[in-house]
């Protein structure tokens, strides 16, 4: 007899097959997502998973935890609000670039100012790829999109960069290729205390990729070549740019006081 | 695999093997497993499966390394492999971990 799927017991099995397209990156990193759940060894009822909405705003609905699908770029407000009414969980964010970062942009930085203990995962598939292929806040400068069909004029956020900028104590960024050191690094940035944030390229080929003339293996193939792995290295000083070279690997590693430490020192002290 | 030279050590190094299984019809066909597959297990199948899509084939199960990139590369927790176990000489039962 055939045995089980290693991570069946994590996965709400009656949602598979998800509706993530095939050859979208979401998946692997979702299934990292996983797999480093469970190498943490945290007990599950104490995790819980918030996405806000889009593509991979779904991963919430497929893990077999307590888990959060919330408004749009609301998920780490909902986050917010859990891990303070109950600061023993583990709180997961699992959203898109769009939705941490365009509508909900001004929610991350405040959450990793205020040093929220929180696991922020961020897809960043480099356009909104449920609403259509529409140009977002991580588009490469000159990329064809649905609303921009002659080349993005605009430039992209280098998000590891406002992770640093705005507080944030754990800074990773890593290609779906690069699929263990993601898994690792989502499992420090569980154990870690404080805020840390990991963002994770991965290829949307359905909408970016057809666009842009990139079918996911060419996107792999640039992954592979292109990438160049500097732990430790300056957050102004890192591109993503498949030209110049994407740079990955564990940014920042640094303590400083959570949220709830600080509160409790000044408003639970006394019985 | 193949070598330029036979390594000096080759007979201690214990080769871990294992057994890939496929999830036929979870399998959306991106064939990320077929092509990463370091030791070329995999192929693509001609059939189809429930949503007609064409899930990997195993070639070569005796050549899987049981080094479980499939499993994780794999979007749609279609693919994994679990460890054989195999008699060591003479002695008791290991697992491949």
């Amino acid at each position: 007899m055939q045995p089980d799927h290693p991570l069946n017991d994590l996965l709400r099995k009656d949602r598979i097959p998800h509706i993530w397209c095939s050859g979208c990156g979401i998946g692997t990193i979702f299934s990292a997502c996983l797999n480093a759940i469970k190498a943490s060894e945290i007990d599950l009822s104490k995790v819980v998973m918030v996405s806000g909405i889009g593509c991979s705003g779904r991963g919430a609905g497929y893990i077999n935890v307590d888990s959060f699908h919330t408004t749009h770029g609301r998920a780490i407000p909902f986050a917010t609000g859990m891990k303070l009414a109950n600061p023993s969980l583990h709180v997961i964010v699992f959203s898109g670039d769009g939705d941490l970062f365009a509508i909900g942009g001004n929610h991350f930085i405040h959450a990793a100012r205020r040093n929220i203990e929180l696991t922020v995962i961020c897809v960043n598939n480099l356009n909104y790829g449920m609403t259509g292929g529409q140009a977002a806040a991580t588009t490469p400068n000159r990329a064809k999109t649905t609303t921009t069909p002659l080349g993005n004029p605009e430039s992209p956020f280098n998000l590891p960069l406002l992770a640093y900028a705005s507080g944030a104590t754990y800074v990773a960024r890593w290609t779906m290729l690069h699929t263990r050191d993601l898994t690792n690094s989502i499992k420090e940035a569980l154990q870690k205390k404080g805020f840390s944030f990991i963002e994770a390229l991965c290829p949307c080929p359905v909408n970016y990729g057809r666009r842009n003339k990139l079918r996911p293996l060419d996107v792999f193939k640039a992954y592979q070549q292109k990438s160049i792995v500097k732990n430790g290295a300056n957050p102004i000083e890192i591109d993503a740019d498949s030209d110049k070279g994407i740079i990955v690997g564990k940014f920042i590693d640094t303590e400083r006081p959570t949220y709830t430490e600080m509160y409790n020192k000044i408003y639970r002290s006394k019985g | 695999m193949e070598f330029w030279r036979k390594p000096l050590d080759a007979d201690d190094i214990h080769i871990t093997r294992g057994n890939v299984y496929v999830l036929d019809d979870r399998c959306k066909g991106c064939g990320y497993c077929i092509e990463f597959c370091p030791q070329k297990v995999l192929k693509a199948s001609k059939g189809f499966n429930k949503k007609g899509y064409h899930y990997p084939e195993i070639l070569k199960p005796k050549d899987c390394l049981n080094c479980h990139y499939c499993e994780i590369i794999c979007p749609d927790f279609a693919i994994y492999s679990i460890a054989q176990v195999v008699a060591e000489k003479g002695s008791k039962n290991e697992v491949n971990k």
